[in-house]
């Protein structure tokens, strides 16, 4: 599967500081001056105007489309993906009531769309016996060799793409909707229906195994 | 496999807790293990590191122009059919 974003961004490595601090965690749909919808225009959209609802899909099309494309990593069934997401928000923006931002709310029906589609696809979005029994390679303790390498400093973008995209199913819908989406674990269990302690153990292999993937090909190139 | 420095927990414990550590901010890192053992400490790195790349690689893209057309005629499908079912 081909990253969303792999022409614009380059094959080159990401270059990342040494021991750097963790990872600043993005807020799922937050808000910005970009995408902020005026209680005016809410109303208004609320209301059945046309034209408000256009103004409302002009603020939020990128983030939603990008969200689509980045858990699909299909360029065709993201619009597919994005057009569902809008179709149901103008089926259901009369429900909003301002609980949360609007921004957010949107993102969560967005990202129920793609669940939808995924468990129409047959993917097995959790699979306890997998979480909770990991397999021999898996255990803890196997990540330490005399051969260990290094992975802080530059990472190969390409070689990142294809390893999220080997991850199983499952692996990589939780890697995507904590590292990259920014969800917590108790949101996740929420949308998926699992606990949060499979969340956070699929979330912890995901990354075990992109590591491995990554040491595996720095071994390769060294050769 | 646990280094030579003594600590309150081996590394396989501390690697079994790392699940419910990871996500929780700076808490993994500030563990006591952590602090003695170099090797976990790598492998705490690394995760974040690649958690950190990760994000790099999925930047926010523009959909294509024409999907505003696709999308307002299945909202205007919509509307008809339940204008229909009404009737």
């Amino acid at each position: 599967m081909k990253g969303p974003d792999e022409e614009a961004s380059g094959a080159g490595p990401i270059e990342l500081a040494v021991g750097q601090s963790a990872p600043v965690k993005s807020t799922p749909g937050r808000e910005s001056a970009a995408t902020n919808v005026s209680p005016e225009l809410l109303e208004r959209a609320q209301a059945g105007d046309h034209h408000a609802f256009a103004e409302i899909y002009a603020l939020h099309k990128r983030r939603i489309y990008s969200l689509c494309l980045r858990m699909l990593g299909n360029a065709a069934e993201a619009e597919d993906l994005t057009q569902e997401a809008f179709l149901q928000l103008h089926r259901k923006i009369g429900t909003f009531r301002g609980e949360s931002a609007f921004s957010t709310w949107l993102h969560r029906l967005a990202i129920n769309v793609v669940l939808m589609r995924l468990r129409k696809k047959g993917l097995q979005l959790i699979s306890l016996d997998e979480a909770m029994e990991p397999t021999a390679e898996e255990r803890p303790g196997r990540s330490f060799g005399t051969d260990d390498l290094s992975l802080t400093g530059a990472i190969d973008r390409l070689a990142l793409q294809r390893a999220i995209d080997d991850l199983p199913a499952g692996y990589r819908l939780i890697f995507m909707l904590h590292d990259i989406e920014g969800y917590e674990h108790n949101e996740i269990a929420d949308m998926l229906k699992c606990s949060i302690g499979n969340s956070k153990s699929q979330l912890h292999k995901a990354r075990l195994k992109l590591r491995d993937a990554l040491r595996i090909q720095s071994r390769e190139e060294g050769r | 496999m646990t280094s030579e420095v003594p600590k309150s927990i081996s590394c396989a414990e501390f690697q079994a807790q790392l699940p419910d550590l990871i996500g929780a901010g700076d808490s993994a890192a500030d563990h006591p293990h952590v602090r003695e053992c170099a090797l976990c400490r790598e492998l705490l790195e690394n995760l974040e590191t690649i958690a950190e790349a990760a994000r790099q690689l999925f930047p926010e893209v523009e959909p294509p122009d024409d999907l505003w057309d696709q999308i307002d005629s299945a909202i205007k499908e919509d509307e008809k059919g339940k204008g229909e079912l009404a009737n």
